[in-house]
């Protein structure tokens, strides 16, 4: 939807003259332009000198959708390290999240749909994550608390056409899967997950070392004494690894004991060391039709009698796994998750 | 105000007049303020997507009524409930029907107070194992009250409280689910004057291994008329209230203190009330901090009626039954697997009590004595099944707790 916002031509102003606002989103502003990330043409996505790429060892999936992120600290300000999982981030840090996808997948640096950038706001309240929606000209993104739909398609990487009715999360679901302790908390920006190499403009470099040396962060050890977590994607790590990382970035946010999913007892943090809690032989609790046919969430051996493969396999709302943010089935994914769960020991 | 805010704010209001009713009500419930009635205009929403709200307090959310409001989500293609609410404190729902959820109807989680007057939830192809789990679903709340509700056709559990506290569930009506009404590692709950027919399984108090609140106790069941409850169990394989037979009234699995008072549980064909450890469920147990056995469980002054026919076949259980009664099938059984901790060591119980019936009306009972006949136990026409009562006959002072105040 377009529109233009004069307060000359708003009927009903009135009605909202009282703060109608949630905390936390007091101090969004109507438009991705008014915050000075980028500079124009706002749709090349280049950011302005405080603003600062980065990337995580093993992304979420999201439908395909290739993510640009960056990050911006208040002038002055830093970033402490506490441990592997946690970052202290000072009161004024704004994670920017930009979704798009390249027309032709073969093609990944033309002719870019961006259709969504979040932004991950800290403020004196806590976080808040705000959802801003790009007009069909990329000249801006506008808020759109309630979130959006729209029908997007692309050539993937074997030159097919793929498209999907992309669902841009709303308020509400921002938290869904942001909750931690009952506190929205940024979910991929953590020590072990950063610590890898980014390809900047003046080359590559550890993403911990670059921000030590642009003053961004405090008390960090040296990234040898910070842990990593393994890109999902590359095989040359063992396939343990690469599995439990998918998990830990696809499905830990909400399935660990303090996250939305502690109701199913299923947690798959990195660390998670507890056979039955990751799912192995663990039976559900309250996945009703989620569960499918099958017993376990995990039978080693057999990824066909697995409810993860299930769940992660279907499109239905009902059943499939994460329940936000995919449309699509991951593949890829699937296919680590099967490879892992053929060489769990049976025993 | 900042000017900023003034220009959001005059964007939002623009975005509402120009919106259909789910994105107008979504954003409904993320402004929502203290205080605040939301309404559901009557007539029937189609609605795309979970409705959700998080982290309010003091809300009503009412419509014109049952089947006037409705919202509809058949053609849902994201989201794995119709209405989500989270974190929230003193929330109030009334009035309103949601149809068709692909999964849950209505999930309420982590909340403080919550009350549902007057909501029905239901899916209108019948009972079907591709319908949602659970009608109205409150979890790890506090203060639960659901009064005068309707929930059909859950391919789990139509009311279902779980890993909650301080619970009331009345004058409500659960049909056509696999479980009516099923209160699951809860604590203080009481489930009276509701109406649970035609389920496969009309109530059920669950304590489960592997969660956050586990060993559920506390729970009052009374003043309910449980009839006919003799649907086939269609819930999908792999969960639990899958391995509940057929022909089920109440069924007490792995709970402690619960007291069972002045229902009428009419015509189930194979379970009238059972008792049952969890070792029932032949799965193993990890969680060593979960108890799986029942103990002080208070069977009274119910009414008990059973027309002679076959229990359901399809179940282990239903066909032991069949082997050794025929079509006269007990109304109270009993699994005879009993809490190790109220055991001395000759065997007797001595520290509490495991089963106490008194007054049962129409009722003959069953003891499956699972702890003695545990070896031959599938084989029925050896094992030594017991259908004297005298043991177990007692009086115990009612269970009393503080009262909710929902």
């Amino acid at each position: 939807m377009k529109f233009k916002c004069r307060i000359s031509t708003l009927p009903g102003m009135f009605l909202f003259t009282s703060a109608v606002f949630a905390s936390g989103l007091d101090s969004a502003l109507p438009r991705l332009s008014d915050y000075s990330f980028f500079n124009r043409p706002l749709k090349e996505l280049s950011p302005t000198p405080a603003v600062i790429p980065y990337k995580l060892a093993t992304p979420l999936f999201t439908d395909y959708a290739f993510k640009l992120r960056f990050l911006v600290l208040p002038e002055g300000e830093k970033i402490t390290f506490l441990h592997d999982e946690k970052f202290a981030f000072p009161v004024g840090t704004i994670f920017i999240k930009n979704f798009y996808y390249p027309a032709d997948f073969r093609y990944p640096h033309k002719d870019w749909n961006i259709i969504e950038t979040r932004l991950l706001i800290h403020s004196t309240d806590g976080w808040t994550g705000l959802p801003y929606i790009w007009n069909k000209e990329q000249t801006d993104a506008t808020l759109e608390i309630a979130g959006g739909r729209q029908h997007i398609s692309w050539i993937n990487e074997n030159g097919k056409r793929e498209s999907i009715h992309y669902q841009v999360p709303n308020f509400n679901d921002c938290k869904s899967c942001h909750v931690y302790e009952g506190v929205i908390q940024p979910i991929g920006p953590k020590p072990r997950l950063l610590n890898c190499d980014y390809a900047y403009e003046s080359g590559e470099m550890n993403q911990l070392l670059k921000w030590k040396e642009l003053h961004l962060l405090m008390d960090i050890p040296t990234p040898t004494q910070v842990s990593t977590t393994a890109d999902w994607s590359n095989t040359k790590e063992p396939i343990d690894k690469r599995a439990r990382a998918y998990l830990d970035v696809n499905c830990a946010h909400c399935h660990n004991p303090k996250g939305p999913a502690n109701t199913s007892g299923l947690f798959l943090e990195y660390t998670q060391s507890n056979p039955r809690q990751i799912g192995i032989y663990k039976p559900p609790v309250a996945a009703g039709r989620g569960s499918g046919p099958h017993q376990f969430n995990i039978v080693p051996g057999e990824p066909d009698a697995s409810i993860f493969i299930y769940r992660m396999e279907s499109n239905d709302p009902g059943i499939m796994m994460p329940e936000l943010g995919r449309k699509m089935v991951h593949r890829e994914g699937v296919e680590l998750i099967r490879e892992w769960i053929t060489a769990l020991p049976k025993d | 105000m900042a000017p900023s805010l003034k220009i959001l704010l005059l964007c939002v209001l623009l975005q509402l007049l120009n919106a259909g009713f789910e994105k107008e009500f979504q954003t409904k419930l993320i402004l929502a303020k203290e205080g605040d009635t939301l309404t559901i205009p009557a007539g029937t929403h189609s609605i795309l997507g979970t409705l959700s709200m998080d982290r309010k307090a003091h809300i009503f959310i009412r419509g014109a009524g049952i089947d006037k409001s409705i919202l509809s989500f058949a053609n849902q293609d994201a989201g794995a409930e119709g209405l989500k609410i989270i974190n929230s404190e003193n929330i109030t729902l009334a009035d309103f029907t949601i149809k068709d959820s692909k999964g849950d109807a209505i999930k309420i989680q982590e909340t403080k107070g919550i009350t549902l007057h007057s909501v029905k939830t239901s899916w209108s192809r019948g009972p079907h194992p591709e319908n949602g789990s659970y009608g109205i679903y409150p979890v790890q709340c506090s203060n639960v009250l659901i009064d005068s509700c309707i929930a059909i056709g859950a391919s789990d559990a139509g009311i279902y409280v779980g890993q909650s506290s301080d619970i009331i569930v009345k004058h409500s009506e659960a049909l056509l689910n696999v479980a009516g009404i099923e209160i699951e590692n809860s604590i203080y709950a009481e489930v009276f004057n509701n109406h649970a027919h035609g389920n496969t399984g009309g109530i059920l108090i669950f304590d489960l291994p592997d969660l956050i609140l586990k060993n559920g106790q506390d729970i009052r069941v009374y003043d309910n008329l449980v009839e006919n409850n003799n649907l086939f169990n269609f819930a999908p394989p792999g969960n639990i209230v899958g391995t509940v037979p057929a022909g089920t009234g109440i069924l007490v699995m792995g709970t402690r203190n619960v007291e069972i008072f002045n229902n009428r549980i009419l015509n189930h064909k194979t379970v009238g009330t059972g008792i049952v450890s969890y070792h029932i469920t032949g799965l193993d147990i990890t969680d060593s901090l979960y108890n799986p056995y029942t103990s002080n469980i208070y069977i009274h002054d119910n009414y008990y009626e059973r027309q002679k026919g076959f229990p359901s076949l399809k179940h282990e259980l239903g066909r032991l039954f069949f082997f050794r009664f025929g079509r006269d099938i007990p109304d109270i059984i009993y699994d005879g697997n009993p809490d190790p901790q109220i055991l001395s060591d000759d065997g007797n119980i001595k520290n509490g009590i495991d089963l106490c019936m008194q007054d049962n009306h129409g009722a003959d009972f069953l003891n499956l004595d699972i702890k003695n006949n545990f070896t031959h136990w599938y084989t029925p026409l050896i094992a030594r099944f017991s259908t004297e009562k005298s043991k177990f006959v007692c009086e115990v002072s009612s269970l009393t707790f503080p009262s909710p105040s929902p």
